[in-house]
């Protein structure tokens, strides 16, 4: 099907330095954007290696879409370096860098059709008519749109013209692909499927993709690593299960999912104490006294009656505040001495069933849990 | 959005809104009716009917002021028109894309012409004109006068503003990342105006190049005040006329001129039609 | 996980706040570029006519109608406020004012008439307006000389109703006539627009708090459509003030406005810098009615 090549056969994408096989795809060093009086972007390093799902998560606000835009070279960075395979991109204006967009609202020429959409990219590098042609009849294969060629963007419906943006940068193999929230507009059965499809299209294609998000959930599913930013900092770089299970902030923690804070004090090596006295164990290694907050996400709690025999390593008394049903779990709000924390169980056949008032044990795995500083 | 059922106003009110929607209609088409119904009249008199004829249409083709005013007009409108579109629409990119020094300054004196009264224009023209040709009569000897030349460059003096106005318009509404996207798709500067600019913005620069020709074929006072004895135009050389009285003649040429612009305008509205 | 690259020495990397600022001069001198046509054109055949206007409302004028560029005086400015020019001021104002609120008063009902219809009605009533607008200006203005002349269509009317033959040509009646139909489509445009933008969700809001239909309208439909009525007015009255053609062919020798008078003094008085006094001040009274459409946010014209 493909005169989409993958990865590293295609002569256009060879990187020309000497180290380009341990050049990464993007690389981002010490970048600032300042705008007048705000910093938008704050210092950010940044690797992302060749043929990697990579998704900046953050609020809106935080910065990721200027930081997109430097790479595209559509802002210029106020200090700091931004490299595609390992050579410099400050003196190449957009229209000279190796990389493609796909904008947040599509973008597309309204006074083109698909297929001369689609082509443009290559009109504007001088590619032979027969070549491009077999080429844009390939990308909208690529994305499910054969036989749309002669419609016009306005004739299509939010989801064809987000496959026809992706078709036309995906068209002209550029060396990183980035998307700026590029499923913010569908609805979210069809966002779903897309995100499905996307991340098929990105393993068979082998390109690296830099995807902006503000939505965790789609970062998660899709992404080979994740970038969290706040406030124009990046706070973590990791694997999905790397930023969901060992947070290193309170914000990362709190963006991702749901998750409980508890105030510990820490008490000796590997232990610490809870504001109602409990002592638990958790990976804290600082002099005692000193006040750090454990964070643990309502699934990997359990509750089981007072006075059950001892389950997992931290066992502390709490008393049920409230009982949500959900339909497919439960959801229990449980106080432990002045805190309250989330608590979450599987709607399962035989899982314990309790109520508003009952006093219980919550449980965790000690490895479960994060610390975090204050 | 249409107002829904509730809200449309009710019985009497209703009918009183009617009522006046017809009667602002008759109001704006009565006299051009009326006045096209009696360039028909055989009578020289305009209160009695005699029979419809063409004979004023038949002497206006042989008048030869009104031929020569028309071709004047043509001449006039076709150089003004292309002229200010050219220069009205570099305007609206400098002044709606770019930041540059004395931007703020010029953009006040690109409104100017559209706010002046044309007397105030009229006089403006004709002093400078009159100084131009003191200035160069005494330091090259070189001497010229009122006529065409200096009708066409009065012309695109105004007609600049309300074509830089309607583009400018036009490039407001247009979505920044579509230039953006181009860049990103390998189009340099020049590419980019050519393929994405240029065609989006096309709807903005014809019509404004119709208005510019409907304000240069329509001006009566500019021009009166800056053309000279044989560079009449048409609507100049009616006026004369018409001062002097109503006449059969200026009931047909008056009917050839509203047809003309009628027409005018229903092409371009169909036009606009056909291109959204 | 791909190696790290070393870290190139500080002075290779790029000053990109430098290139920035060099970007950002390069677009200002293409922007300047694009602009300096368009400039030159409007500084050459307007900045400077209008100074020479100015210039010329300080000279003499000699005995035999010339213009003497010294003797710079302020005589044309004092003879504004000759009570002859200031009748014709004032005329030129109640004319056009009153010609602005006729237009109000009938445009208004059109304009919602036409907005609260179907979208496929209103645009056909719309291309309808858009028609005569168009058309020739002088052409539409001598209608109304053949109309209202004695003998003419409207004065056979009046007859036949038993009115007696009316000699309305040459009235400040006529102009006004003549005024309105005109302008009547510049009012009756941005007050459609205004209306067509008022979210009747809120006059359904009004009637459900038990507002009546008038009352609804008076204190939801109105007030919102204000900017609308301004817009519509200012567009009306400027070119009312300042109008020539039409006070020429409907007027009469009692009923001269500023745009006649200014004419007059270049053609038969040969005045010239009693002219350019006149066209300044009438200049700056739009000017600043312009400043006021705006400031109440107008944006388009």
């Amino acid at each position: 099907m493909s005169s989409l090549p993958v990865a590293s056969t295609d002569p256009a994408r060879a990187p020309s330095t000497a180290s380009a096989d341990s050049a990464p795809a993007v690389e981002l060093v010490g970048v600032v954007k300042r705008f007048d009086e705000v910093t938008a972007v704050d210092a950010i390093d940044l690797r992302i290696a060749d043929g990697e799902f990579f998704s900046l998560l953050g609020p809106s606000g935080c910065g990721k879409t200027t930081t997109l835009r430097m790479i595209a070279g559509l802002e210029f960075p106020t200090a700091g370096s931004v490299r595609i395979h390992g050579e410099e991109m400050a003196l190449r204006p957009p229209n000279k860098r190796p990389v493609n967009t796909v904008f947040q609202s599509y973008a597309l020429f309204p006074h083109m059709t698909v297929a001369q959409n689609v082509g443009f990219g290559l009109q504007m590098q001088s590619v032979a008519r027969s070549e491009a042609d077999a080429r844009v009849r390939d990308a909208l294969e690529l994305v499910r749109l054969t036989g749309m060629e002669g419609r016009r963007p306005k004739q299509l419906s939010g989801g064809q013209q987000q496959r026809v943006a992706l078709a036309r940068a995906l068209v002209n193999h550029p060396q990183v692909l980035l998307l700026d929230e590029p499923l913010g507009a569908l609805d979210l059965k069809l966002r779903k499927a897309m995100q499905v499809e996307l991340k098929e299209l990105q393993r068979r294609v082998g390109i690296t993709f830099v995807y902006v998000t503000h939505d965790q959930e789609e970062a998660l599913t899709m992404s080979d690593r994740i970038g969290v930013m706040d406030a124009g900092r990046l706070l973590q770089i990791g694997t999905p299960e790397e930023i969901y299970e060992q947070p290193c902030t309170r914000m990362v923690a709190d963006f991702i999912g749901e998750t409980n804070f508890l105030p510990i004090t820490v008490v000796a090596a590997g232990r610490a104490r809870l504001p109602d006295g409990s002592e638990i164990h958790a990976a804290v290694h600082d002099p005692a006294d000193e006040e750090r907050t454990l964070t643990v996400r309502p699934e990997k709690m359990s509750l089981a009656p007072a006075g059950d025999p001892a389950g997992a390593a931290n066992d502390v008394p709490g008393r049920i505040h409230r009982r949500v049903y959900l339909g497919n779990a439960l959801s229990y709000e449980v106080d432990i001495g002045p805190l309250r924390v989330h608590v979450r169980h599987e709607n399962a056949p035989g899982a314990p069933q309790f109520s508003e008032g009952d006093a219980v044990s919550v449980r965790w795995d000690p490895a479960a849990a994060a610390v975090l500083d204050k | 959005m249409s107002a829904p059922e509730v809200t449309r106003p009710r019985g009497l009110v209703e009918r009183a809104l009617e009522a006046n929607t017809w009667l602002v209609f008759a109001f704006f088409y009565a006299p051009i009716v009326l006045l096209v119904i009696l360039s028909f009249n055989d009578n020289r008199v305009v209160g009695t009917w005699t029979g419809a004829s063409l004979r004023w249409y038949r002497e206006m083709v042989g008048n030869r002021a009104v031929i020569g005013s028309l071709q004047n007009s043509l001449i006039v409108a076709s150089i003004s028109t292309i002229v200010a579109t050219v220069l009205g629409t570099a305007t609206a990119l400098a002044l709606e894309r770019f930041r540059f020094r004395g931007r703020g300054v010029f953009d006040g004196l690109v409104y100017l012409p559209v706010i002046i009264p044309d007397v105030t224009m009229a006089v403006m023209m004709l002093l400078f004109f009159a100084r131009a040709a003191a200035l160069m009569h005494s330091s090259i000897g070189v001497s010229f006068g009122l006529g065409i030349p200096t009708i066409a460059l009065s012309h695109v003096a105004f007609n600049i503003s309300f074509v830089a106005i309607v583009v400018r318009a036009r490039l407001g509404g247009l979505d920044p990342a579509l230039e953006e996207a181009a860049a990103d798709l390998y189009a340099g500067r020049w590419q980019v105006f050519r393929h994405v600019t240029l065609p989006l913005i096309m709807p903005g620069v014809l019509g404004g190049a119709l208005l510019a020709l409907t304000l240069s074929l329509d001006d009566v006072v500019i021009t009166s005040f800056v053309s000279g004895p044989g560079s009449t135009t048409l609507p100049v050389y009616v006026f004369g006329l018409v001062r002097r009285g109503v006449t059969p003649l200026v009931n047909a040429v008056s009917t050839v001129m509203l047809l003309a612009s009628m027409l005018l305008v229903l092409f371009s509205l169909l036009a606009q039609r056909r291109a959204q | 996980m791909a190696q790290l690259t070393v870290p190139p020495e500080a002075e290779t990397l790029p000053a990109t706040a430098e290139l920035e600022r060099a970007a950002e001069r390069a677009a200002s001198r293409r922007g300047l570029l694009l602009s300096l046509p368009g400039f030159a054109y409007l500084f050459l055949f307007f900045a400077l006519p209008l100074v020479i206007v100015f210039v010329y409302s300080f000279a003499t004028r000699s005995s035999t109608g010339r213009t003497i560029l010294g003797d710079w005086n302020l005589r044309s400015y004092a003879r504004l406020l000759d009570p002859f020019v200031l009748q014709i001021a004032w005329r030129s104002f109640s004319v056009a004012a009153v010609a602005t609120v006729i237009c109000l008063v009938v445009g208004y009902p059109f304009a919602y008439y036409i907005a609260t219809r179907r979208p496929a009605v209103r645009y056909t009533l719309l291309v309808l307006v858009m028609i005569p607008f168009w058309s020739n200006f002088l052409v539409r203005t001598y209608a109304w000389r053949v109309l209202l002349g004695s003998g003419g269509p409207v004065s056979r009317l009046t007859e036949l109703l038993g009115l007696g033959q009316t000699r309305l040509l040459f009235t400040s009646t006529a102009v006004m006539i003549g005024l309105v139909y005109g302008f009547l489509p510049f009012m009756v445009l941005p007050l459609y627009a205004s209306i067509e933008r008022v979210d009747f969700d809120l006059v359904e809001a009004a009637r459900d708090l038990y507002a009546s239909g008038w009352q609804a309208f008076r204190r939801v439909t109105w007030p919102l459509t204000r900017p609308g009525v301004i817009a519509g007015s200012i567009l009306v009255f400027i070119p009312s003030f300042g109008a020539y053609v039409t006070p020429e062919i409907l007027g009469g020798s009692r009923t001269t406005m500023l745009g006649s008078f200014i004419v007059r003094q270049f053609l038969s008085a040969r005045d010239w810098p009693f002219g350019s006094s006149l066209s300044f001040v009438v200049m700056t009274v739009m000017l600043v009615a312009a400043l006021i459409y705006f400031r109440t946010g107008g944006k388009t014209l």
